[in-house]
């Protein structure tokens, strides 16, 4: 999900990653390296908070050397450009684990040591974290693409469906989230097509309607644009937002709000892993099931960064945090939405291809 | 001989620096932009295929990229060259000496701050709910708010804002170069200000304006973080579409591709203002 999810805020430093990876790379982590008491991770952005890492480096007596990245594409090309060994934990949209796995990039996890009894069942997934029957990568978070909205401004059952994402009553209100593959399988599910059976012959009727919504955006942007739109009241409705986008700003903002249609949403999940060429496989296994633990599942949902759902259903969650992240209605929502999607290569670029048309027009 | 020596040893650090930091990567650039993606990894194929995919792909919405992208960057460089002259003229010519420095710290004290938060500032004075619109409205000269953000009116000013602070410098530089006796002998030959103006110190001055068009045109044309913030994606740029290209596919050849087109429109740039670009003067 979150492939582009800080690619406008730091997109000036992910320039530079991009253009300068290996030269980045070279400067950081042979520093990370050769610590024996540091554990090097490379992960999404709502890793990295303190209030997250501290209990476990105090605990063990570690420094945890975080590095973020924002695309799997990104990810591979720091590894890639790192020497083996300097990186122990990665964390990995759960839909590219198998892809990481074919690249023996990840170490088989002690599937006994985790905490699978707790974990929500429709995540367990076993297609995409176990290969031949070993374990390489747990469920930790997952959260949905569906609607984000202000709940003063738009009827309740307006977005209980998912035409709401070109109703015309709406028109110069609505915001859509630009990362296209979530934004074109939420546009399937109200075109009634199940994101998995998409093929290019549903394309056509996803970029008419596409181009139909663009007609009616106010702003077509990466989550903190769009979350700024809802902020300042340029827009009211954002498609293919979800808890990620709002859940964080509830408490103060109570008028923005989520929630599914009755069409349903996208499941998006991340997982987390150890690196096989990782020379700390045992204190990146323990961080794992530190992050899989009630305390931290808790501290991960309600990151800085953004709030998602927990994949361990035992997360320490206090009542306004359950109540932000609509916690009582997770059985119904699972139950209603569809796992992401990740097209296949020629499918993925005419997709690309179709949203840079709409993006265009 | 031994000055001679020097001066060529000299020139080294200079050469290195263009060599490693612009020469080896944009050979790099270019060699991607020949590549190919097989089955996941990055091949040189000695292929034209990514610049064939420029003109074709998307149904050409590269090529109206690329037209959007010259459009804001010449209505970018065309306003803040506007803004910037007069106000490099009165800092070089009305405001006493002593107090310039001052002037002028506070001219580029915008600069100061990152270029982000700026861009989200804009947004935020710009929205249903900014300053412009809230006093429009308690003035009563709107009936109800006007969305001027997420447009390309946003993404222009942003970068008038950013550029005309940049071109300021380099034309002030320039100004406070010319010879006052220049000034003083149009004036003694009987010409009035806007003569002494018109035929001596836009003449003299246009090197800093060239300097600063052309910094303001490669910049503004390669940037990424204002369209992409203030301009709503309600139109897609060039840069805008390169990182399309590298965000979840990592598609470099083409990123690549996409890249030495910008290039080869920044180095036309040049040759067209290269008869005026004296860095000496600025």
């Amino acid at each position: 999900m979150i492939s582009s999810f800080t690619r406008n805020l730091i997109s000036r430093r992910r320039a530079l990653q991009l253009g300068a990876a290996g030269l980045a790379t070279m400067t950081i982590t042979p520093k990370f390296a050769k610590a024996a008491d540091e554990l090097n991770c490379l992960v999404w952005c709502d890793h990295t908070h303190a209030r997250l890492l501290d209990p476990f480096a105090e605990k063990h007596g570690v420094t945890i050397n975080v590095k973020e990245y924002e695309g799997t594409g990104t990810a591979y090309s720091l590894v890639e450009q790192s020497q083996p060994g300097d990186w122990d934990v990665f964390v990995i949209d759960s839909v590219d684990v198998p892809g990481a796995v074919e690249k023996g990039l990840l170490a088989e996890l002690p599937e006994a040591e985790m905490p699978w009894d707790d974990i929500f069942p429709e995540l367990r997934q076993p297609q995409l974290h176990f290969k031949d029957g070993k374990l390489y990568a747990m469920p930790e978070k997952f959260g949905y693409n569906s609607i984000a909205f202000n709940n003063t401004r738009v009827a309740a059952e307006d977005v209980a469906t998912a035409a709401v994402m070109w109703n015309p009553k709406y028109s110069g209100r609505i915001a859509i989230y630009n990362y296209y593959i979530p934004t074109m399988e939420m546009v399937a599910l109200g075109l009634g097509i199940r994101p998995d059976t998409i093929t290019q012959m549903s394309l056509p009727a996803i970029r008419e309607k596409l181009l139909e919504m663009k007609k009616l955006a106010s702003v077509v942007g990466d989550v903190v644009t769009t979350q700024n739109a809802l902020l300042t009241g340029a827009a009211d409705i954002l498609v293919a937002g979800g808890e990620y986008t709002v859940a964080g700003m509830m408490v103060e903002k109570p008028e923005l709000d989520w929630t599914l249609p009755k069409e349903g949403g996208i499941r998006w999940g991340q997982a987390i892993g150890v690196f096989a060429d990782s020379a700390k496989k045992d204190l990146a296994t323990e961080f794992v099931k530190y992050i899989l633990s009630p305390q931290g599942q808790g501290a991960l949902a309600t990151a800085d960064c953004y709030w998602a759902m927990p994949a361990n259903a035992k997360a320490e969650l206090d009542d306004s945090q359950k109540k932000q992240l609509r916690w009582d209605q997770q059985p119904g929502f699972i139950a209603n939405s569809h796992p992401y999607f990740i097209p296949d290569a020629d499918l993925d670029a005419a997709m690309l291809d179709v949203w840079t048309e709409v993006l265009g027009a | 001989m031994k000055t001679l020596s020097l001066k060529s040893w000299g020139h080294l650090p200079a050469l290195a620096w263009t060599a490693a930091f612009f020469v080896l990567p944009l050979i790099a650039m270019l060699l991607m932009s020949l590549s190919e993606r097989i089955e996941g990894r990055i091949t040189l194929t000695w292929t034209f295929a990514n610049y064939q995919a420029f003109l074709t792909k998307a149904e050409g919405t590269f090529v109206g990229a690329l037209i959007n992208s010259v459009e804001v960057t010449l209505l970018t460089t065309v306003l803040s060259v506007l803004v910037a002259y007069p106000l490099a003229y009165i800092l070089a010519y009305r405001i006493p000496r002593q107090w310039q420095r001052l002037v002028l710290v506070l001219t580029v004290l915008p600069f100061w701050t990152s270029y982000v938060i700026r861009s989200y500032s804009w947004l935020l004075v710009l929205s249903e709910n900014g300053i412009i619109n809230q006093s429009l409205l308690e003035l009563g000269l709107l009936s109800e708010p006007v969305g001027m953000g997420n447009s390309r009116f946003a993404t222009v000013l942003g970068f008038v804002h950013f550029f005309a602070m940049l071109l300021t410098l380099t034309i002030y530089a320039n100004l406070v170069q010319i010879k006052e006796s220049y000034r003083k002998a149009a004036a003694d030959l009987g010409a009035n200000s806007l003569q002494t103006f018109w035929h001596v110190t836009l003449p003299l001055s246009l090197p800093g304006v060239a300097v600063g068009a052309f910094l303001t045109f490669v910049l503004a044309i390669g940037d990424y973080i204002t369209p992409q913030i203030l301009g709503g994606s309600k139109e897609l740029l060039l840069p805008q579409a390169v990182m399309l290209q590298l965000g979840r596919q990592a598609d470099f050849p083409l990123a690549s591709a996409l890249s030495m087109v910008l290039m080869l429109v920044v180095t036309a740039a040049f040759l067209l203002s290269a008869r005026h670009l004296k860095m000496g003067r600025v």
